[in-house]
């Protein structure tokens, strides 16, 4: 077997000198009803070339994103990452090498880290931010468990319009945790009447920007509402690129900035590998969880970097400790901070101009089929429409017709029939004029029907 | 006379004390400034369309003051980023003895099959009709998980190891408080992973900790003690964190299920049971693989992972959304809690959309390649390899369980450096400069100085005599009280100890503008 | 002039009047290698004797500091927020955590005397 380099002779040969007749004297503490004696009932092994194969044609059954026009967004985005990024990344030096806890030897991943964070700190328009989470969902209930420490409160309210993905994950864990949460309900046209979930009970308040149907909304009334209620403001960020167009959380006054990075370095993988970014305060830096590469010197005085205020972490805190997260996204976010190198700001600023450009464009577009209502006056390259009858069937004939054409909300809500008219559609720098007008096509064709 | 990093190269500096070159480089080994140095704002390595010109649509929210964030041209963030590399130790390149990591061979057919744009480029929330290949993968996965597990279930969704703990305590949380009981307490064993404890704590339990016997094991009778009507559940690992089989699991797991109360595993340390031992027929109740760690997908410095959680019977309903069923029709994907046929009551959701595809695709090509016989031939060459690196040194090392079989990994203390003068740290620091990676230091706790040696299979025997013979010198030259080598490594690397006092005391955790200068 | 007690988890504690002042000794600091880091509690906290009273942090550890008898926090030594290394520096001096003004004096009493705690140090090294 080609992973394998030991020979039988090597087998045997070591077997020798370990001191035992066969194999499974090594296994001698395994009670003997329990050792196995026949194989698993799986297939053998298999050459690369039947691997391949067999993949292959589970492969080729899914449509791929760039084989025809394209506009699913909620929560993960397609654009063109450069093939730079993924040479780079598969360099055996970053994709094989363990979490940089022997520092003298990992110098390579821990300025990359040092590099990213302030990056994310730059963007999110915060002090400082972490080595990475898992995504942005997850990142959003650590920072809701973190908002609780921080406070001594335990009540998280969630906005309606944050993702009900994001909005479930903080749900499932606040409950097995003892913790409360007030869920607003979905509010299309806008979210409204957040404020008044506010008292000094709260510990936290948790908004999307965009929110999950595009809306763009400026959280300086709300940040200014939630702090001065003694809770903290929790902005999440699912399409980073809109950092780079539209005013960062941290400007409008949040208090920790969580954030999905997958759309800059990271292919869409049906849902993960992600990247889950977390950024706050300076005051809070000891709150937070996840790993923190630092600025140190070493022995010769030379610049260098570490992991370090390690002592929040499991391995040393345990039962203690500010998460029990210990794997993160590390080759991801290796991934979006060379993209983000790459781009450089007047890149970003480019790439987020011409996003909010081609949406705007199919908006107008998709306005003139009729039937369709564009629901958002403000949007960064995400934005809702209202179709006539159910949008989970209109995806779905579009689907048929080669159109990919966005995401009806009912997937995400399925019991709230009300509004099981909508579809969120987003545009990237990917999308064509080609593609609008073939969109704007069959959507009138489908809706003739 | 300043060199690159704006560092001044006058004799009396601490440059000074390292080789004399102009850059402070060394030959092919490059001190490498920040991207915030180097970079500039206005610089792009990407050729991006010109934006037409046409009214934003923000509503008053464009962001107009700088950011701040450097750009580099193509070739000089190539540049960047290989010089970065060159300052890593990899599994590539070299062996990584850590315990309880599995630093395994990273097969590149497992990065090719990821690509494919049939995996890659297809989105979660795409209609399900039009990914049915990437159902049946996942589908395909859970089989092989299930298999090789001898549990009924399995929940794909977790995004690592500690994600998967979380997952299963959760379950086990739920279940309960289905029964209507609330439990509060979680027995763990002295030696476990430090994830363990914080993910029960997280849930709001309190921890009791098991002690071993002097055998390095849990004794079911020591178990029995702890066992009350308020305990939740008991978190183990097999083999546990000294590398050792933990001999009375069933009759523990036997006595925790009479008092109404479940067990977790650990599943950290599979590779050395999988195609041997099933945790199912051992009475779990929610073991997590680490896909990368049994099944080799990259670490890639730090993530990402993937969890998996297989349930037993008693958990299966309580598994998370979304999940695959096997119905008469097909697959059924089930992405809401409220839509699990009964007797399924899902805990909830985990994280959004479907889990680490990325990895599954990578895990599969892994275990496809190696089929059930391979798999079970990897377990098998794993315990060989560990038990042989264990007898090579056993003469020279103390080993505190006795010099007796270990499975996947060896466990050896520092009552042999007693009087020398020299510490593990100082010892795993001169591994360094000898071309190693340290293995696990200073874990399990449970042992003083702990060095805990995992191998895995994919060492050949030449790889293993060579790292051996090191070792071995190395101890020899601290039981001579050869302090000089130990003292002051590593020498070699590309940095030296560094002072992670002074990084915890005054943390820098990100670059900043340079304060504009006084007047001069 | 009052002497300095000693408790088995290595805190001292100094009683003046109505008030004592809690530390780590001078074996604990060394124990623990270089203090990056003391989280003090808030003053007015009450504590019962065996209370967690704060965290003290190295770089590969972490410790909890508990109250030596019961009492309130009436003063924290914030100078140890820029500077823990006085704890490293002189830990039964000016590297102290905190003042409690004490329910009990007489609790104090049935700690270790100096003698009795460097005897009982020998019987852990």
């Amino acid at each position: 077997m080609r992973y394998l380099p030991l020979t039988d002779e090597d087998r045997a040969e070591m077997l020798a000198r370990v001191g035992v007749a066969g194999i499974d004297d090594l296994f001698a503490d395994v009670p003997p009803d329990v050792l196995r004696r026949d194989l698993p009932d799986l297939p053998h092994r298999r050459s690369e070339v039947e691997v391949e194969r067999a993949l292959g044609r589970l492969a080729a059954e899914n449509v791929a994103a760039g084989a025809v026009p394209f506009f699913v967004g909620c929560g993960a985005y397609r654009h063109h990452v450069p093939a730079t990024v993924d040479h780079l990344v598969q360099r055996s030096e970053f994709l094989t090498s363990y979490t940089p806890y022997q520092p003298e030897i990992a110098q390579g991943t821990l300025q990359y880290l040092f590099e990213f964070q302030t990056q994310v700190a730059m963007l999110t328009g915060m002090e400082v931010a972490n080595a990475s989470m898992y995504d942005g969902s997850t990142a959003a209930a650590e920072a809701v468990l973190m908002a609780h420490r921080i406070t001594r409160r335990h009540k998280a309210v969630l906005a309606g319009n944050l993702h009900p993905h994001y909005r479930d994950t903080v749900a499932t864990v606040s409950r097995l945790a003892d913790h409360e949460v007030v869920a607003a309900p979905p509010a299309p046209a806008g979210e409204e009447g957040l404020i008044g979930l506010i008292d000094d009970s709260v510990s936290c308040v948790v908004v999307q920007v965009p929110d999950v149907f595009g809306h763009l909304n400026d959280l300086t009334a709300l940040a200014a509402r939630t702090q001065a209620a003694g809770a903290l403001l929790i902005a999440v960020v699912t399409e980073i690129v809109s950092l780079g167009l539209i005013v960062p959380p941290g400007q409008m006054g949040a208090d920790i900035v969580v954030g999905e990075g997958q759309s800059l370095g990271n292919s869409l993988s049906f849902g993960g590998p992600y990247l889950g970014l977390l950024a706050t305060r300076q005051k809070y830096v000891r709150q937070m969880p996840g790993r923190l590469a630092g600025a140190t010197v070493d022995a010769e005085g030379q610049r260098s970097y570490v992991l370090t205020l390690s002592a929040r972490e499991q391995h040393i805190r345990r039962e203690k400790a500010t998460s029990n997260i210990c794997t993160s996204s590390g080759l991801c976010a290796l991934a979006f901070t060379i993209h983000l190198t790459l781009l450089g700001e007047a890149g970003l600023r480019r790439l987020a101009r011409l996003n909010h450009a081609r949406a705007v464009a199919l908006a107008d577009a998709l306005t003139r089929v009729p039937g369709v209502t564009v629901l958002n006056r403000a949007f960064f390259n995400e934005f809702t429409v209202r179709v006539p009858g159910d949008a989970a069937d209109v995806i779905e004939r579009l689907a048929r017709a080669g159109v990919l054409g966005g995401v009806p909300f009912s997937r995400l809500e399925p019991r709230r029939r009300e509004l099981s008219d909508l579809v969120v559609v987003a545009a990237t720098e990917l999308n064509t004029d080609e593609d609008a007008a073939a969109y704007a096509a069959a959507l009138t064709e489908v809706l003739a029907c | 006379m300043l060199n690159r990093q704006g560092r001044s190269t006058a004799a009396g500096e601490a440059g000074a004390a390292r080789a004399a070159t102009f850059t402070g480089n060394r030959a092919l080994r490059i001190e490498e400034a920040l991207i915030f140095e180097i970079g500039r704002p206005e610089v792009s390595g990407v050729d991006l369309d010109e934006p037409p010109d046409f009214a934003l649509r923000l509503g008053g929210l464009e962001r107009t003051a700088p950011i701040g964030l450097p750009g580099l041209s193509e070739p000089e963030t190539v540049r960047h980023y290989v010089r970065l590399s060159r300052n890593n130790y990899s599994i590539d390149a070299g062996l990584y003895p850590l315990g309880s990591c599995t630093m395994k061979h990273n097969p590149r057919l497992n990065e090719k099959m990821a690509r494919v744009p049939g995996f890659a480029d297809i989105h979660p929330l795409q209609p399900l009709s039009t990914v049915p290949g990437a159902l049946a993968l996942i589908a395909e996965l859970s089989r092989w998980l299930i298999e090789l597990t001898g549990m009924p279930a399995v929940a794909m969704s977790p995004k690592a190891g500690a994600h998967g703990e979380l997952t299963g305590m959760m379950a086990i949380k739920a279940a309960l408080l289905a029964r209507g009981e609330r439990r509060s307490v979680v027995l763990v064993p002295e030696s476990a992973h430090g994830t363990n404890p914080a993910t029960a704590a997280l849930l709001g339990y309190r921890v009791e900790a098991v002690p071993a016997r002097a055998d390095g094991t849990v004794d079911a009778a020591e178990v029995e003690r702890h066992m009350t009507q308020d305990v939740a559940a008991i978190m183990l690992t097999n083999p546990n964190t000294c590398g050792l089989f933990e001999r009375d699991i069933a009759a523990i797991a036997r006595l925790v299920h009479a008092a109404g109360a479940f067990v977790y595993a650990d599943g950290a340390n599979f590779n050395a049971i999988m195609g041997k031992v099933r945790p199912g027929d051992l009475g779990v109740d929610a073991i997590h693989l680490n896909l990368h760690k049994t099944f080799s997908t990259p670490h890639g410095g730090g993530g990402p992972g993937a969890g998996p959680v297989a349930f037993s019977r008693a958990l299966a309903p309580f598994a998370p959304v979304p999940c695959l069923t096997a119905g008469a029709s097909g697959l059924a994907y089930v992405e809401q809690a409220e839509d699990a046929p009964p007797p399924a009551r899902p805990l909830g959701r985990l994280c959004a959309f479907h889990g680490q595809m990325g990895m599954f695709v990578r895990a599969l090509a892994y275990m496809m390649s190696h089929g059930a016989d391979g798999l079970r031939q990897a377990a098998e060459d794993a315990v060989l390899n560990a038990n042989y690196v264990r007898a090579s040194l056993a003469d020279l090392m103390s080993l505190p369980y006795g010099n007796r079989p270990c499975m996947h990994e060896a466990l050896f203390d520092d009552a042999w450096l007693d009087g020398t003068g020299i510490t593990t740290l100082d010892f795993a620091k001169a591994m360094i400069d000898e071309g190693y990676h340290p293995m696990t230091v200073y874990f399990p706790l449970v042992v003083h100085g702990a060095m805990l040696i995992e191998p895995t299979e994919s060492e050949s025997k030449a790889s293993l005599d060579l790292f051996t013979a090191t070792l071995r010198d190395l101890a020899l030259a601290a039981r001579r009280g050869d302090t000089e080598r130990f003292a002051g490594a590593p020498r070699y690397a590309p940095r030296r100890r560094l002072d992670e006092t002074r990084a915890a005391r005054h943390p820098v955790l990100r670059w900043s503008p340079p304060k504009p200068e006084a007047a001069e | 002039m009052a002497s300095t007690r000693y408790t088995k988890d290595h805190e001292w504690i100094r009683l003046d009047g109505e008030t004592a002042t809690v530390g780590i000794s001078e074996y604990a600091q060394a124990q623990l290698g270089d203090v990056v880091y003391v989280e003090l509690p808030p003053i007015g906290k009450r504590l019962g004797k065996g209370d967690e009273a704060a965290i003290v942090e190295s770089v590969k550890a972490a410790s909890e500091v508990y109250a030596p008898v019961a009492g309130e926090v009436v003063a924290v030594n914030s100078d140890l927020e820029g500077t823990p290394a006085a704890v490293n520096e002189d830990a039964e001096g000016a590297g102290w955590f905190l003042k409690l003004k004490v329910a009990d004096a007489a609790e104090i009493e049935t700690l270790m005397s100096g003698e009795q705690y460097k005897a009982f140090l020998e019987t852990i090294q």
